[in-house]
């Protein structure tokens, strides 16, 4: 079982190599890299391509590592309790399972993704060692212990905002998907719009790294953007050649794909005066 | 095997643990990498290393491991040659007769010879010892069997992946962008739950209706926000000029990273007044004794600037170049960190130069070390200690 990339998704060989060490070895591969860079749909085309079952479970700033594992609902309890209904007798009734329970009990091998570990708070990847080291937790409340059949891949994401524990760094594999060259870049843009005119995907490649290479911007466009910008311009049928003679007046058409930002925005346009009045 | 990599890269101060070290060997061992050396690279990279910024360092200590490898194997060839391989090497450079009456060991010194005859640079062909030929000796050839005399290794792509180091830009002492400046701000966040009641507390309520038999008693609270105050003191004399464009990204870093924030900006020193507007007029100013008394000792005082100054600026009464000052700006900032116990200085400056300029190696002192250059691990540094609070300062 290996993985060797998809039809859909560029992988380089750093990251195949990081993916397969992570399956081979039955340990979590965690994956940084700028927004943008494609580390959720990573996971997604893992388990697309073995042909596994997939779990997310997505992290925000109030989740708690007990999410992932089970909730006990006591407040659904307390009303049945008082309403007087029979499930009441039964606490596995009000047990709710987590995305890491659902993938520890799957049948087939799972893929599971933890996206965004870094929102929660700083405690959450500690909480976690040993369910992902052993693959198994305890629940209190029906005094069960739930160990995963088959151990399931497990693919982290990070957007770098908080540091990460060194006890639990020391349990993963790591991979940084680093911003793809123009190349790898031309690839994934392929990939994605298979039927792209050559010279507009030329064009509109340079176009958009000379946009991240303009000093002082604020928020450099990412892959996803540039994705987003193209489906645009093959929806508005831009030409080429305008697209050319719009780089050098350098505020690019339909720029609001690329520019989230309106200070990044007015920069343009004050070099676009520029670059207009040195023409003149 | 492989120890001394392991402690080659502990050397380049790269947190490797004996845990990721077997894990690795493991890796290798299940045959996760086979054969090629760039999946060697990159299987080890992805199991020892757990920080884009430790990749450069890493990318170093490969290479310079695997120089000295390939020494070794070297000196291992020349141990261990099979007698059979060298003969049929030698049928391709020497005739028949030349190996009938040669023995092994004459057979190696013709080739060393072979080797100082050759007076000139000698590439391609298929007899002499060269770079880029089919002989089996040599340099960067193509004859499979062949084995290297030094140099790089030809064939494949001339720089490995860890050759190019690409990831230098990631280092923690590079510079800043607006967007790692504000990740490095933000560890300085504390949630603290305080003011208006207005959040349903599930637990509170759950026990509390236990407590009263099943009685429902709804509780409530305070609802999380981020409690950390930030006062921050921007130079804007003449000599930070060449800075501006780094305190800009931090200012407005720290501006959506924190809601309690008051900035203020000082001229070269921090004096008996302080400027509210980035202007130099002077019709605007803030009394410093204004601003001490206006916030409380819990506020995180944040200085910016390049410290860099004539020596008498900080020590004299009068030493301003811009105003007569009464008294020194040494005893403002005195009373100002007595006031305010969490204070670093950010210093645009690279830290290598400090220690030579006398007014930067004054304001350290003054500042009791809690100098940090503006770069991420500085900042990092910096925040870890304000959040701290001075308990921390035992350790520098």
């Amino acid at each position: 079982m290996k993985f060797t990339g998809t039809d859909n998704y560029v992988a380089t060989d750093d990251l195949m190599t990081a993916v397969n060490a992570a399956i081979t070895l039955q340990r979590p591969l965690l994956v940084k890299g700028e927004p943008g860079t494609g580390k959720t749909l990573l996971a997604m085309e893992v388990a697309d391509s073995l042909g596994m079952p997939f779990y997310e479970w997505h992290i925000k700033s109030t989740t708690k590592a007990n999410h992932g594992l089970y909730e006990y609902d006591a407040v659904s309890r307390l009303r049945d309790s008082q309403l007087g209904d029979d499930r009441v007798h039964d606490i596995n009734n009000y047990i709710k399972r987590g995305m890491l329970w659902e993938a520890f009990a799957s049948e087939k091998q799972a893929v599971l993704l933890i996206d965004e570990i870094d929102k929660a708070d700083i405690e959450f990847p500690n909480d976690l060692l040993r369910e992902l080291d052993r693959m198994e937790f305890y629940v209190y409340e029906t005094q069960e212990t739930v160990k995963a059949t088959n151990r399931p891949v497990v693919i982290i994401t990070s957007n770098n905002e908080k540091e990460l524990p060194d006890a639990f760094l020391r349990r993963c594999f790591f991979h940084y998907i680093r911003f793809p060259d123009e190349d790898t870049m031309a690839k994934i843009v392929e990939v994605h719009f298979p039927d792209i005119k050559k010279r507009l995907l030329k064009e509109a490649m340079e176009v958009f790294f000379q946009v991240r290479d303009v000093n002082g911007i604020k928020k450099k466009p990412s892959t996803s953007e540039l994705l987003d910008w193209i489906k645009l311009l093959l929806a508005e049928d831009i030409d080429p050649e305008a697209l050319r003679e719009d780089s050098t007046k350098a505020i690019p058409k339909l720029y609001g794909a690329l520019l989230k930002n309106e200070q990044d925005v007015h920069m343009f346009e004050r070099i676009a005066f520029m670059s207009r009045r040195q023409d003149a | 095997m492989f120890v001394d990599f392991f402690y080659q890269l502990r050397d380049a101060r790269i947190p490797v643990t004996i845990r990721e070290f077997l894990t690795f060997l493991e890796a290798l061992d299940k045959g996760v990498s086979q054969g090629s050396i760039d999946e060697f690279y990159y299987l080890s990279r992805a199991s020892l290393v757990k920080d884009e910024r430790f990749f450069d360092t890493f990318d170093l200590v490969f290479e310079n491991f695997f120089k000295g490898a390939m020494h070794k194997t070297a000196g291992l060839i020349e141990q261990y040659l099979p007698e059979e391989w060298l003969r049929g090497v030698a049928r391709e450079i020497f005739t028949e007769e030349e190996i009938e009456q040669m023995s092994l060991e004459e057979l190696m010194d013709e080739l060393a010879k072979r080797l100082q005859e050759q007076d000139s640079a000698h590439h391609g062909g298929s007899k002499w010892i060269g770079t880029g030929g089919t002989s089996p000796f040599g340099n960067a050839g193509q004859n499979p069997a062949g084995f290297r005399m030094g140099g790089e290794g030809g064939g494949k792509s001339a720089t490995k992946m860890w050759q190019k180091r690409e990831f230098r830009g990631l280092k923690g002492e590079t510079e800043l962008g607006t967007r790692n400046m504000k990740v490095a701000l933000r560890k300085l966040r504390k949630f603290i739950r305080e003011g208006a009641e207005d959040e349903f507390d599930l637990l509170e309520t759950i026990k509390s209706t236990a407590d009263h038999a099943g009685m429902l008693d709804i509780k409530m609270r305070a609802e999380r926000k981020n409690k950390v105050k930030v006062l921050t003191l921007f130079d804007i004399g003449g000599s930070m000029d060449s800075f501006i464009r780094l305190s800009e990204e931090l200012f407005s870093a720290t501006r959506t990273e924190f809601k309690h924030l008051e900035y203020f900006y000082f001229h070269n020193f921090l004096y008996e007044r302080v400027w509210r507007q980035n202007r130099r007029g002077y019709s605007e100013w803030t009394p410093t004794w204004e601003v001490m008394n206006t916030y409380s000792s819990d506020w995180k005082v944040i200085f910016v600037g390049d410290a860099t100054m004539s020596p008498f600026e900080i020590t004299e009464v009068g030493g301003s170049i811009e105003h007569w000052n009464e008294e020194p700006g040494e005893l403002w900032l005195r009373r100002f960190l007595a006031k305010f116990p969490d204070a670093v200085w950010l210093n645009p400056v690279p830290s290598q130069r400090w220690m030579q300029t006398p007014s930067v190696r004054m304001t350290y002192q003054l500042m009791e070390g809690r100098m940090f250059p503006l770069t991420i691990d500085g900042l990092d540094g910096a925040m870890r200690l304000l959040r701290q609070g001075r308990q921390a300062m035992a350790h520098l």
